[in-house]
């Protein structure tokens, strides 16, 4: 096996998902506010204010525990792990073998764990409410992405991303159960990245907010980290869609170097069009009172259950 | 080791100890000696069970004792040898706590004897190999266990719950006796041996499914014969507690797994069905009962509930596996089950430790009185988050990867031919994913309410960190939820033996596998590596830490909370344990709990406090317990009279009754 090859691709995807991410964040925002007609931040600025974050003092409160203060490390840790085992632009990634899609899942709840336990931990109301929210919403959508696993996978015939991948991009045809998860996926990724209609990224003293209230007393290079990290998991969950509803151009092991460079262009291309139908997405919808959250991701689980039924009802057939 | 050095060993070892307690118990360091000497017993017999487990070849004896014609059989198989292992690795670690938390105990006496006989009923159970031996140890068991959860008799709600323990364990037991009547026969055939050799009618197979389910659930903590669980489970003092919950139900699925695997020979397929569904019932009602506790010790033993759920999930798979000779799935789906007993047994007996050890330091066990004791208490803070996160079945630990093997299992079960298993198999799957989600929400709760925050009261705020045997217990227990979740493989590899005997094959070997993965079918289909992720997540947090502390600012001011300008310095205003709960109550409960929010707002001007009044109902007691109650009520006021009459009357009725059977013997063709 050609390991060093295999290990640069993997340290290239790592690095690229950093890289990118924030990238991503700044697009989404300047299309926003041009639907919006407003000039907007400039592309970069997300870039500008991790740096000024990380130049700045961290206020910590007086109770603050040694938790809290552990928490930004390992919200950011699991959350690049997770992004680093997703296929961006090659699917041979040398350590995909170790964390299937579940695990993926369970490594982005690990990180929601840590930082719900560190809204908890400060002893306020807002971060409290944040964090018991954050806590309902998840325990819908977590069940409703292991049913999109589950159909995923009995399509794919593997729960490992990679062939997933490979198996989705050499054609499986149109499928009702796929168009169901594929639904049901967006209904996931936009609760799970806190945005509109479920929760809204852009506010700060707001009753109705959850992620935002969580992360209150947070500040300086802390603040910094679990920023860059809620922009990993949106890369995530768009690079996630895009490997397997979108999986062409995405490079097999042991291809042509040209391969890499196709896969290498076409990846932020596929980033960039899934910013936009997000940021679309948002501008055209208002955001929902926190009782009807439950509603909105029930669909994504009875979506998913759907296709998983139908698949177990029906091998090979729909 | 053989079987009779064993046994022989465990019931003198410990009935010696148990007599030993009684004086002992009245001397300053004497339940620290008996402690101390469980834990070197139960050492030695997990010894010698991980030998008998190792060996292969089952160790038989049989004791002129019991029924005339069968004798005492006691025998220690793969399957008997990795419980006793199981129980008595867990009963070590939880003797050592208990020297140091037994120490605060008032009632000694009460307490040391039946702990030492609870500790060789459970071991009993597990070697017996004929009806009549098992059905004694199983009440031993479960009378020793009541012994200890009535330790504290003198509160009202503690008597209650034995009571209602005691009811519920014997109706379990009456159910268990009539399963092994029915796979005796009527030649009384009861040596297990007999038993595994007759092949039942399917309507007798069916009936002593259906009795042995009930038997050993009710003693496992099914939904719906739960109800005695959460009560007795946090009555008893914390490390009874943590052996009842983590060890005890594994004893009960130990009878579940003897019986409908061993002896009731080929399943059909609809028993898988009926033992899937029961046990994603029991996972989501558990860990929703679970949420909506604020006592840290109920909230525990609910949550016992919802793992029963689970490791049934996985018997339930074996068994429709078993039945359509899918041996691999099988083996997978029943490994699976066994993995998360172990796992389970490991965190729970850690979280209920460190429970006690927060009783201990405050005198409370409602999380609406504590806050703020990771500051107090940092150690037992550290090791309880530990099994917070293990049991929430989060990566790298090892509830994740019981829970990991069983959705691979559940996704192969679309090769089942059965209508009813296609439906069932991925509603049970949502379920098992909205129990293990829910669970996280569930422990967010628990650490962050208990642990978190600021004091609620002054018990809390005066707290101090527990002694350190207690300490290195629950830190053996956290280095395990550590260890098995980023080696599976050596745990899954020394199941085997185990499964083998379950369901007739086993998952491929594991250990001699590239950098330790766990492959359960194929590299291509899925697999898991805990090392690794555990390494890349070190990794990447390093690199964060170094870049941080190398590029970016260091500097740390404490200020007070921000709070976005209204900091309120008034403990009060946290969030507390009802109020986080109150969006998945609200989103779950006004179904299940038939939950309802009464909100009184005084008029303006009237100086009255606002209430918020929370209206639960438990469906469970309201439609499955309460028309019992009823009904033996009112058998009982009609039976009455019967009580309260002269001599004369009562020969009469002895005469009528013996007539009257002798005619329908008569008749009786």
């Amino acid at each position: 096996m050609a390991v060093t090859p295999d290990l640069f691709v993997q340290g290239l995807e790592m690095f690229l998902v950093l890289a990118l991410a924030p990238l991503l964040t700044g697009f989404v925002r300047v299309v926003k506010a041009r639907l919006l007609r407003r000039r907007g931040p400039p592309l970069l600025q997300p870039y500008r204010d991790l740096a000024r974050l990380m130049g700045k003092q961290v206020v910590l409160a007086e109770n603050a525990s040694w938790l809290f203060r552990v928490t930004p490390y390992v919200v950011f840790a699991t959350t690049w792990v997770a992004a680093a085992l997703i296929p961006t632009f090659a699917t041979g990634l040398i350590f995909s073998w170790s964390a299937d899609l579940i695990a993926i899942i369970a490594l982005i709840a690990s990180a929601r764990f840590f930082q719900a336990l560190a809204g908890l931990d400060i002893g306020t109301s807002f971060g409290g409410i944040g964090s018991s929210r954050e806590m309902m919403i998840a325990s819908l959508a977590e069940p409703a992405m292991i049913m999109i696993v589950f159909t995923l996978a009995l399509i794919a015939g593997s729960t490992q991303l990679s062939t997933v991948s490979q198996i989705m991009a050499s054609g499986v045809g149109l499928r009702v159960s796929l168009g169901l998860a594929l639904v049901a996926l967006i209904l996931v990724a936009i609760a799970e990245n806190a945005r509109i209609p479920v929760d809204n990224p852009a506010t700060h003293l707001e009753l109705t907010m959850v992620h935002e209230a969580m992360v209150l007393e947070y500040s300086g290079r802390h603040l910094a980290l679990i920023e860059f990290a809620a922009m990993v998991k949106l890369l995530l969950y768009i690079s996630l869609i895009a490997c397997v509803f979108v999986p062409w151009g995405i490079v097999k092991p042991g291809a042509e170097p040209l391969a890499y460079l196709v896969g290498l262009a076409l990846y932020p291309v596929k980033l960039a069009a899934g910013g936009f139908l997000l940021a679309l997405f948002e501008t055209s919808m208002a955001k929902m009172r926190v009782f009807r959250v439950p509603e909105f991701l029930g669909i994504a689980l009875m979506l998913g259950l759907l296709g998983t039924l139908l698949l177990f009802v029906s091998r090979g057939g729909l | 080791m053989s079987l009779d050095l064993h046994a022989g060993f465990l019931v003198f070892a410990l009935l010696l100890l148990a007599l030993a307690a009684i004086p002992l118990a009245h001397t300053r360091r004497g339940p620290s000696i008996v402690y101390a000497l469980a834990a070197l017993i139960a050492a030695a017999a997990a010894v010698s069970a991980f030998l008998a487990a190792a060996g292969g070849t089952p160790l038989r004896v049989q004791l002129p004792l019991g029924l005339p014609s069968t004798g005492m059989r006691l025998r220690l198989d793969a399957l008997s040898a990795t419980f006793a292992f199981i129980v008595n690795m867990a009963a070590t670690i939880t003797s050592l706590y208990a020297v140091g938390y037994g120490r605060h105990e008032p009632e000694q006496g009460r307490c040391l004897p039946f702990y030492c006989l609870f500790l060789l009923g459970m071991n009993l159970v597990l070697v017996a190999d004929d009806a009549f031996s098992f059905l004694l140890a199983w009440e031993f068991m479960s009378l020793s266990s009541w012994a200890l959860v009535v330790v504290r008799h003198r509160e009202e709600e503690n008597r209650r719950a034995g009571l209602l323990y005691l009811t519920m364990a014997s109706f379990g037991t009456l159910a268990l006796l009539f399963a092994f009547g029915v796979l005796a026969g009527g030649a009384g055939a009861y040596a297990f041996d007999q038993i595994r050799a007759r092949t039942l009618e399917p309507y007798a197979a069916t009936l002593a499914l259906v009795l042995a389910l009930v038997g050993t659930g009710s003693k496992s903590g099914l939904v719906p014969l739960h109800a005695w669980l959460p009560p007795a489970h946090s009555a008893a003092p914390s490390h009874v507690s943590a052996l009842m919950s983590g060890v005890m139900t594994k004893v009960a699925v130990y009878g579940f797994i003897r019986i409908v695997f061993d002896l009731l020979g080929a399943p059909e397929w609809w028993w898988g069905m009926l033992v899937l569904s029961l046990g994603g019932v029991t996972a989501v009602l558990g860990v929703l009962y679970a949420l909506i506790q604020h006592d840290l010790k109920r909230l525990l033993a609910y949550h016992t509930v919802e793992n029963i759920g689970i490791i049934y999930i996985g018997l339930g798979l074996a068994l429709a596996f078993e039945a359509h000779r899918m041996t691999w799935a099988a083996a997978l789906a029943a490994t699976a089950a066994l993995f998360h007993v172990f796992n389970h047994c490991v965190f729970k007996s850690l979280l209920f430790f460190g429970a006690g050890a927060v009783q201990t330091a405050t005198g409370e066990r409602d999380m609406e009185h504590l806050g703020g004791l990771i500051h107090r208490m940092p150690k037992t803070a550290f090791v309880f988050l530990v099994g917070c996160v293990a049991i929430s079945a989060l990566p790298p630990l090892n509830g994740f990867v019981s829970e990991w093997l069983t959705f691979q299992a559940i996704l192969l079960s679309p090769d089942l031919p059965e209508w009813g298993l296609k439906f069932t198999v991925p509603a049970v799957g949502a379920l098992l994913a909205l129990s293990a989600a829910l669970a996280a929400a569930c422990f967010v709760k628990a650490f962050g309410i208990t642990f978190l925050g600021r004091a609620r009261t002054p018990a809390a705020e005066r707290a101090e960190e527990t002694d350190r045997f207690s300490l290195a217990a629950m830190f053996a227990f956290a280095a395990l939820c550590l260890v098995a979740g980023i080696l599976p493989g050596f745990f899954i590899d020394a199941l085997a033996p185990a499964v083998t005997s379950m369901v007739g094959g086993r998952m491929p070997v594991q250990t001699a596998l590239p950098w330790l993965s766990i492959v359960p079918i194929a590299e291509s289909r899925s697999s898991y590596n805990g090392l690794l992720l555990f390494l890349f997540i070190t990794f990447a947090a390093c690199v964060a830490v170094y870049v941080i502390h190398q590029f970016a600012s260091n500097a740390v001011r404490r200020a007070p909370a921000w709070d976005c300008g209204y900091p309120d310095a008034s403990p009060a205003t946290q969030y507390t344990a009802a109020s986080f709960a109150q969006p998945i109550r609200r989103v779950y409960g006004t179904v299940i709990f038939r939950a309802r929010e009464r909100v009184e707002m005084p008029p303006p001007g009237e100086m009255r406090a606002a209430r918020l009044t929370v209206d639960l109902r438990d469906l469970v007691w309201d439609w499955f317990y309460a028309p019992v109650v009823v009904a033996v009520t009112f058998v009982a006021d009609l039976l009455n009279p019967l009580q309260f009459q002269t001599i004369r009357r009562y020969l009469a009725l002895v005469f009528i009754a013996l007539v009257s059977l002798l005619t329908v013997i008569a008749i009786w063709p």
